[in-house]
């Protein structure tokens, strides 16, 4: 048998696909030790050795998405059988489930915040970039270094002057809040992110649709946008994943309302003992989003698509 | 249709001169093909026209109205870019009817269905019509990006070398094809081109551009016959006119410094020997490459002729052109 140059020998390729393995299955164990945790009894959860076998249980999350309260056995005997599924669980440990979690709003918070902000960033970033890409805009290089700039310390630096900001301004523990902040933070990234997409779309397009009897806003609409839908899904899921996961100015600003379910996972731990499964299951399902999210978008994210019409 | 008039057009790209003091008057259904080199100005003069930039100086009349603040769409113009610029999400035929669905002409469904189908007939690309742009071969995008340009009925229509990417015979075809279409409607062109027999095909007028300046403008005989310059000689004639020093064959006009001779204005059997160094057979014709007192310099013959290299021809000159220092044509 003989191969080509550029093409890998089957014995590269059994290498390159041993570390690509190795390398994935050393990234994937911690998400499925918390997703088995999800799944273990509180006892299990803590068993020393760690039990990679066990018998999964919803116990994590029953508990996840209730409030419990403790009773005297006499009670529960008066209470008479358990009519769900999940009030069996919670008997078994003399407790009765009294309302829902707060889980559910949390969660809720965090889709709200998290998409409007991705939303705002990818919106705003696309017209910001179209700008600077197609127009002369006065002081443009100094512009574009400003923005970036903005990301040149880790934006928790200036916590206190936001802390105090956005009190004054009744933007604390607000949807609308936190969506500007992460709208904020993300937005440099966007800009920049998109203007190197939207830099490398021939501005022939839009020239021949301009020609073609079109108004440069309707050419930006028609032709530049789904040019630029791949680098616009990209920046959407990096801003996603950011404004998602923040922790620090979601466990400073909010505390209520607009509380999103980072900081609110760690609080779980103290409703009802060391409830490891409660946490785990919250994690779990606090990803399936984000999960979805990049799913949905993988297709605009493989590069390379649309692009060869125009003759270099 | 429309006339076309550029008046006084000049145009610079930082220090650099695209167009300087060009005025030209395309005449309402003339085929205006632009000659020179890269950087002479020419795709510069068709995005003047189109709207695409604007003149520094200068106004750009179509049919007697002037464009100056108006955009791409409200002048209406069609053009077909050098690089084809076909919209790459969408399929041929999407991209054909997209001037067609523009708010400027919005055209009945079954009007577009017909005239995309009826282009894409004549172009050659029916089959090809719900392929992906991107599916496309080189040829056929710039088919395609004619047919979106050929669809309409625009004031002018606007080519960047249309044609460069195409095979021989393809080439030949839409050649004609332009053409009737050109004869047939009436339409105004503005067309540049490399090509030489484009250029002396379809031009009803051919514009020579040197560095941005238009140095002559007629019937494309006329520029043949009567270049007003070297460098406008160069731009026609394949084999290219001889430049040679002007006293080589006997006495020149008093000023002359060269001598500008076409194939068919050296005579072969009388006058002085000179060497033949290579014979090519074209097939219709044979260039036969001369050396005449060190000096190179080719021309055309019979296609069955007998000459080999090595052999001695006698030549003379029949009425060529005289040109000054500054190469200008004094005779």
């Amino acid at each position: 048998m003989s191969f080509s140059i550029t093409e890998p020998s089957p014995r590269q390729k059994w290498i390159a696909g041993t570390l690509v393995i190795a390398y994935a299955l050393l990234t994937l164990i911690p998400l499925l030790w918390i997703i088995a945790t999800g799944f273990k009894t509180p006892s299990d959860a803590i068993a020393y050795p760690p039990k990679v076998i066990f018998s999964p249980s919803l116990e994590g999350y029953v508990n996840l998405f209730t409030s419990r309260s403790r009773v005297t056995p006499e009670d529960l005997a008066a209470l008479g059988p358990p009519t769900t599924w999940y009030d069996a669980i919670v008997r078994q440990y003399d407790m009765v489930i009294t309302g829902p979690s707060r889980y559910g709003e949390r969660f809720l918070n965090s889709v709200i915040i998290g998409f409007g902000s991705t939303f705002l960033s990818v919106f705003l970033g696309t017209i910001a970039a179209y700008a600077f890409s197609r127009f002369k805009v006065p002081l443009k290089d100094d512009l574009l270094f400003f923005i970036l700039s903005t990301r040149m310390m880790p934006p928790i630096a200036v916590a206190i002057p936001i802390f105090l900001m956005y009190r004054q301004l009744g933007l604390s523990d607000t949807h609308l809040g936190m969506i500007f902040l992460y709208t904020a933070v993300n937005l440099s990234l966007s800009v920049w992110l998109l203007k190197g997409f939207i830099d490398e779309i021939p501005i022939e397009y839009e020239e021949a649709a301009l020609i073609d009897g079109y108004t440069r806003f309707q050419a930006f609409y028609k032709i530049v946008l789904p040019q630029a839908a791949t680098g616009i899904a990209s920046t959407a899921i990096f801003c996603l994943i950011f404004a998602w996961n923040e922790y620090a100015f979601a466990a400073l600003l909010t505390s209520g309302t607009a509380q999103t379910a980072p900081p609110f996972i760690p609080t779980i731990i103290g409703t009802g003992g060391k409830d490891w499964p409660a946490v785990a299951a919250g994690a779990t399902l606090f990803l399936v989003p984000i999960m979805v999210f990049t799913i949905l978008l993988r297709k605009h994210l493989l590069r390379g698509i649309t692009f060869g019409a125009v003759r270099k | 249709m429309a006339e076309v008039i550029l008046d006084n057009v000049s145009k610079h790209f930082g220090k650099q001169t695209a167009l300087a003091e060009v005025s030209m008057t395309i005449p309402d259904g003339a085929f205006v093909v632009l000659l020179g080199p890269t950087g002479a100005g020419k795709t510069t003069m068709l995005r003047m026209v189109s709207g695409l930039d604007k003149p520094d100086i200068g106004d750009v009349l179509i049919g007697d109205l002037d464009m100056k603040g108006l955009t791409p769409a409200q002048r209406n113009v069609a053009m077909v870019f050098q690089q084809y610029s076909l919209y790459p999400h969408l399929t041929v035929r999407e991209n054909m009817e997209f001037p067609l669905k523009s708010p400027l002409l919005r055209t009945p469904k079954t009007e577009i269905t017909r005239k995309v189908a009826e282009v894409a007939e004549i172009l050659q690309i029916s089959h090809k019509l719900d392929n992906k742009a991107t599916a496309l071969s080189g040829g056929e995008m710039q088919r395609v990006s004619i047919g979106r340009a050929l669809v309409r009925n625009p004031a002018v229509y606007l080519m960047d070398e249309p044609l460069s990417s195409l095979d021989a015979k393809l080439r030949a075809d839409l050649r004609v094809e332009l053409k009737n279409i050109q004869a047939n409607l009436g339409a105004t062109f503005l067309y540049v081109t490399h090509d030489q027999i484009e250029a002396m095909t379809m031009a009803t007028h051919v514009g020579v551009l040197d560095h941005g300046r238009l140095v002559q403008f007629g019937s494309p005989r006329e520029i043949y016959e009567q270049p007003v310059s070297i460098y406008a000689a160069s731009r026609l004639g394949q084999p290219r006119i001889n430049i040679l020093p002007a006293d080589l064959f006997g006495q020149a006009p008093p000023n002359a410094t060269h001598i500008g001779l076409r194939p068919e204005q050296i005579q072969q059997g009388e006058g002085q020997d000179t060497l033949v160094k290579r014979v090519e057979h074209l097939g219709d014709q044979t260039r036969l490459h001369l050396t005449f007192k060190t000096h190179d310099l080719i021309t055309v013959t019979n296609a069955h002729t007998a000459l080999r290299a090595g052999d001695i021809v006698k030549i003379q000159p029949d009425r060529p052109f005289y040109f000054d220092a500054t190469g200008a044509r004094i005779a």
